[in-house]
């Protein structure tokens, strides 16, 4: 699946964000084989060179970004963080961020669906974050939107793929529309999960960055998209409700 | 002249918003700024005249998620 005419080089989206150190954040990019890795803007203080630094690191990695508008509350923000990050990263990719409640840092859709049609009007390529509901998904497509990016969960919650009717419905309504599951996903096995249903990439951070060994996390994080991807693509057998034996019976000898 | 830089006042000689991203050090560095909430790119900065009072945001690469 291409994402906005580009092939990414693996499904598994990382970021960048708590990390023990840089050097371990290097080495999970690497470890992930990351396709794409996450980044943002915050204030630089005259004198101190943390933004720099971390622009020096990123560019060696080599992997392409893509900036967020984490922590905008309202259209605006969103928009000029969007304007602001094009210039200083170089690209018109954009995770659209408008959260709309802070316990659960859900997608104010509202926001979300305005600012994704003024920036797509824009020239930006604009990679929403969302809910997984169908009605929104199609006006951030009516936007302008040529991916969609529905939560699994909460933010940093680690909770896995809360909704997987919805999220399947997503994918059957939308076949042909790069999906990626964003937020939520803990375990790499709700990552397997993801690609099981047939979406496109995974979104990872805090499952990454928090692990206790953040670099063997992100190789686990690595095969699960491996595996999951293989899965989809072998056409899975259908759940059934009651046991099929899987041992032929025709033959066995009688006993009894 | 006071100008608020990401919330902290600094007095500045600076004229335009060119001349202070270079007043506070940032000529090289990869940065983004605004004046009072609007992005302002690299190219105009020399266009926009300060004045007493202004908010300036400066940004820079930072790790995200």
């Amino acid at each position: 699946m291409l994402f906005y005419g580009t092939r990414l080089s693996s499904p598994l989206m990382l970021g960048t964000a708590q990390y023990p150190s840089p050097a371990i954040l290097s080495s999970a990019v690497r470890e992930a084989d990351a396709g794409v890795i996450t980044v943002s803007l915050r204030r630089e203080a005259a004198g101190q060179r943390a933004g720099q630094a971390f622009w020096s690191l990123i560019r060696d990695l080599g992997v392409p970004v893509l900036p967020n508008t984490a922590g905008c509350h309202t259209v605006k923000e969103a928009v000029t963080t969007a304007h602001m990050a094009r210039e200083v990263f170089e690209t018109d990719w954009v995770k659209l961020e408008v959260i709309g409640e802070s316990d659960t840092l859900q997608p104010d859709v509202f926001g979300l669906v305005e600012a994704a049609r003024i920036l797509c009007s824009e020239g930006f390529r604009v990679f929403p974050y969302t809910t997984e509901d169908l009605v929104v998904a199609e006006r951030l497509l009516a936007a302008g939107c040529e991916v969609l990016m529905p939560w699994g969960a909460p933010i940093g919650s680690g909770k896995g793929l809360n909704n997987v009717f919805g999220l399947r419905a997503l994918r059957a309504h939308f076949p042909d529309v790069p999906l990626v599951v964003d937020a939520g996903i803990g375990l790499p096995s709700h990552a397997a999960q993801a690609l099981e249903l047939g979406y496109d990439a995974v979104l990872i951070n805090t499952a990454v960055a928090k692990a206790g060994d953040p670099v063997a996390m992100a190789r686990a994080f690595r095969l699960a998209v491996e595996a999951g991807r293989l899965a989809y693509g072998a056409d899975p057998m259908e759940a059934r409700d009651m046991a099929s034996p899987s041992t032929p019976l025709p033959g066995r000898p009688m006993l009894g | 002249m006071n100008i608020l830089v990401n919330d902290e006042t600094h007095v500045v000689t600076a004229g335009t918003l060119a001349s202070l991203v270079a007043e506070l050090g940032f000529s090289e560095a990869r940065i983004a700024t605004a004046i009072d909430g609007e992005f302002v790119p690299k190219a105009t900065r020399g266009q926009h005249a300060l004045a007493e009072g202004m908010r300036v945001e400066i940004v820079a690469p930072m790790q995200g998620g």
